[in-house]
């Protein structure tokens, strides 16, 4: 095992999946099971991307490989370049892309089996694979931006698969137009390091930062940098502002919701995050940990009164990002990747459970018309409970490790800076989580069925559909991640697999417990600097256990809560819903985040687009139409002043001549006397005047 | 009373305007050479009285023989012009040949 073959590996990876993508848009209505080809490429991505992982993290463990090439010059400084950075969060996130692409390509085979465009769908999945390990394996930030608009366009292809539906092309449009707004920021950001450095590459810009280059030599500005970059995760992860088109983006195919819009593609916003940790300053730290916080929050109480089965899912990811992204704020980086990968695993393995709930429900989303399918998909609740189980919190799964992680980081975050607020909104949504998770499950599968015709026809799924379930949930189990169930911090995954971050920005704009006092570990490391202080390590060791208790108890509670309300029905839900109603519709409504910006930025862009529209037609076309009469009246005016003056004096001349030819042709008789007459008479006058 | 220049070329203007009238007023093609031949004796008068009376030897003897011969070709060939427009126009009244005009 060499560098050389983890890189060409890496190729393989990257560009198989377009070799499925072409292969299968063009030969896609020509041969019916072309869509195979596709699946068998994913496979080969899968298996490639397994040795990879394996490769990189038993032989080259500590060690960032990069591999780049020059894609383009255009002047002699200016040269744009195409490159790989294989670290070891880069193989795990690409191991957990394929995984999970491949899953969901095995599911679709059944979930989409009829759909007149079946093939389309599949080589639209191994675009996105495409683009998505792009962002995953890039060296630089302007092949990341790239890729990023790749993921974003066949994310829009996918939400807007089925265009016949208006709601479903609405939908695409919107995803794509919201995540323009954070991707502009993103470009101003990149544009601005640019400027800076000279440079794309990531480790280029964090060697300079640690040099002491700043942009326009300033900490703001760095901070600006480290904000205007995040932008781009603000809409593409749908954090708070942004958040609006992720439910919406429901109305794609449920394995797409599940592969891009709760694994992958939406966790590509923490990911970048993660990708620039290095120079996020303390004020851009604490930016982002705000929109983590309000992300997680608000979602969360969202999703509490949703009825569509996938909307719940959806707002609960959004949820789940938030708290990526605060835990990136508050500085644990490794439980934010963690998180991410145990994440993907779970969502996505609720996200197919639904997807088989509403094939077996024949495309019926509403969970009021569900319930009791416990019986009939035996399978499917099982893997749908584990995940569930997983993405409440509660031990033995892995999103307890990750969510009892982050949660212990915001309680060391604020005993260092005082700032509690992340931990107390941290544990509100581990309950809400758990209540509206649990609300769920029950309403879905447990009681009696409420639409007894479509309960009969229900069934338990193909296999293809409940492998990538079982295998899913199996991955949610601790068991992968460590050893110790009730703690990751002692496993392979957070001490083997993860690198610690690396600072670059100067001491003066971290937070205190991210000074580097450790300088013998900063030497030995060779590049950049560790940035946890033994205080942090000490705080984090502190805050593990208040933390991991409260976590569960509130996790525990919001379980039973659920329960109660649901299963034994020891509180009247409709009275409690009629006593609290103007906060029920709040919730229910989305906290009118939609109405919201239709009112203002939409409506507003109305308003503007009339008042151009107005400027354009009046004062532009009056112009126009001004300049166009001044130009005819003038033209009148020339014309006269052609046809009579200036013709006017030519035809004058030629009837002057004509007079004098008139005049002089009497003399001109042929009579030689006449002649004779006037040459004599002309003689004399001559010598008479001389 | 002596005879001196003066009343040679009072003689010879005589002679050149009664010439010049006679082009201008004759009708007749063969009356209007003869008014030509008039005009070229009262040069020729005006030659010879010059070369009398100024010191100029024989220069104008010379040239007043030399205008007679010029006198009889020219005659000759105007004569044979005036036939031939007799012959093709059938006239020799000069105020009907006005073809020039065309």
């Amino acid at each position: 095992m060499t560098e050389s073959v983890l890189i060409n590996l890496s190729n393989a990876i990257l560009f198989l999946p377009v070799l499925g993508f072409v292969v299968t848009l063009l030969l896609g209505k020509k041969i019916k099971s072309i869509y195979l080809f596709e699946v068998f490429i994913l496979t080969i991505v899968l298996l490639a991307s397994i040795v990879l992982a394996f490769g990189k993290l038993s032989y080259f463990p500590d060690d960032k490989i990069t591999a780049e090439f020059e894609w383009f010059r255009l002047t002699d400084t200016f040269a744009i370049k195409l490159g790989f950075l294989i670290d070891n969060i880069t193989v795990l996130m690409l191991f957990v892309v394929a995984l999970i692409s491949g899953l969901v390509h095995y599911f679709s085979i059944a979930y989409m089996k009829g759909d007149e465009r079946y093939n389309r769908y599949f080589a639209y999945l191994g675009l996105f694979t495409f683009s998505m390990n792009g962002i995953v394996l890039t060296h630089s930030i302007i092949m990341m931006y790239m890729f990023w608009e790749l993921v974003g366009l066949s994310s829009y292809l996918l939400i807007g698969f089925w265009f016949e539906k208006k709601s479903a092309a609405d939908a695409g449009k919107k995803a794509f137009l919201v995540n323009r707004i954070g991707d502009t920021g993103m470009l101003i950001g990149i544009l601005i390091l640019y400027l800076t450095y000279h440079t794309f590459s990531f480790d280029q810009i964090f060697a300079s930062i640690s040099a002491g280059v700043l942009p326009f030599n300033s900490d703001f500005w760095l901070s600006v940098t480290g904000v205007l970059l995040f932008m781009g995760a603000i809409g593409k992860s749908a954090q708070f502002p942004l958040h609006v088109w992720l439910p919406d983006a429901m109305e794609g195919p449920t394995p797409v919701s599940a592969l891009i819009h709760a694994a992958t593609m939406v966790a590509a916003g923490v990911y970048l995050t993660i990708r620039i940790f290095g120079l996020l300053t303390a004020d851009a730290m604490m930016f982002i940990a705000i929109i983590g916080m309000l992300s997680a929050f608000i979602p969360a109480t969202i999703a509490l009164t949703q009825n569509d089965i996938k909307k719940v899912l959806a707002y609960s990811t959004v949820s789940q990002l938030g708290y990526m992204v605060m835990a990136l704020g508050v500085g644990a980086y490794k439980f934010a990747f963690f998180h991410l990968v145990t994440h993907a695993f779970f969502k996505a393995c609720l996200f197919l459970g639904s997807g088989s709930v509403i094939h077996a429900m024949h495309h019926e989303q509403d969970i009021r018309n569900m319930g009791g399918l416990r019986k009939k998909m035996p399978l499917t609740y099982a893997t749908f409970l584990i995940s569930s189980l997983a993405v409440s919190g509660i031990p033995l799964t892995s999103g307890f490790l990750s969510k009892d992680g982050i949660l212990a980081s915001t309680f060391a975050f604020g005993s260092l800076t005082g700032y509690w607020i992340f931990a107390v909104v941290g544990l509100l949504v581990a309950m809400l989580t758990a209540f509206y998770m649990f609300r769920l499950v029950v309403i879905t599968f447990h009681g009696e069925p409420r639409d007894h015709h479509k309960f009969e026809h229900a069934h338990e799924s193909p296999f293809v559909m409940t492998m990538p379930l079982t295998v899913l949930a199996i991955l949610s189990i601790f068991i992968f991640y460590t050893p110790n169930p009730v703690s990751a911090e002692q496993g392979w995954f957070l001490t083997k697999w993860i690198d610690s971050p690396e600072v670059h920005t100067p001491n003066s704009t971290r937070f205190d417990f991210m000074q580097s006092n450790i300088v013998e570990q900063a030497s030995l490391s060779g590049h950049g600097e560790i940035m946890y202080s033994e205080q942090y390590t000490e705080a984090m060791h502190s805050a593990h256990y208040p933390a991991m208790f409260l976590s569960l108890f509130f996790a525990v509670l919001g379980i039973l809560t659920a329960f109660t309300f649901y299963q034994w029905k020891k509180v009247n839900v409709d009275k409690l819903v009629a006593s609290v109603k103007p906060l029920y519709n709040f919730s229910l409504n989305k906290w009118f985040f939609d109405e919201f910006y239709q009112k203002t930025f939409v409506a507003g862009l109305f308003g503007l687009s009339k008042i151009m529209y107005w400027f354009d037609s009046k004062i532009v076309d009056g112009i126009v139409n001004g300049s166009a009469t001044v130009t005819h009246a003038l033209s009148i005016f020339m014309g006269g002043f052609d046809k009579y003056v200036v013709d006017g004096l030519v035809n004058f001349m030629a009837y002057l001549s004509g007079f004098f030819g008139l005049l002089f042709r009497r003399v001109q008789t042929g009579k030689v006397q006449t002649y004779i007459v006037l040459v004599i008479f002309s003689i004399i006058i001559f010598f008479f005047f001389l | 009373m002596e005879v001196g220049l003066n009343h040679f070329l009072v003689v010879s203007t005589l002679l050149f305007s009664m010439g010049i009238y006679a082009i201008v007023t004759r009708k007749n093609a063969i009356l209007v050479l003869m008014g030509i031949e008039l005009i070229l004796n009262s040069a020729n008068i005006n030659f010879i009285a010059f070369s009398r009376f100024g010191n100029f030897g024989l220069q104008g003897h010379l040239i007043a023989l030399f205008v007679i011969v010029l006198a009889a070709a020219e005659a000759a060939i105007a004569l044979a012009i005036v036939l031939n427009i007799y012959k093709t126009l059938s006239t020799v009244n000069i105020d009907e040949i006005d073809n020039l005009k065309d």
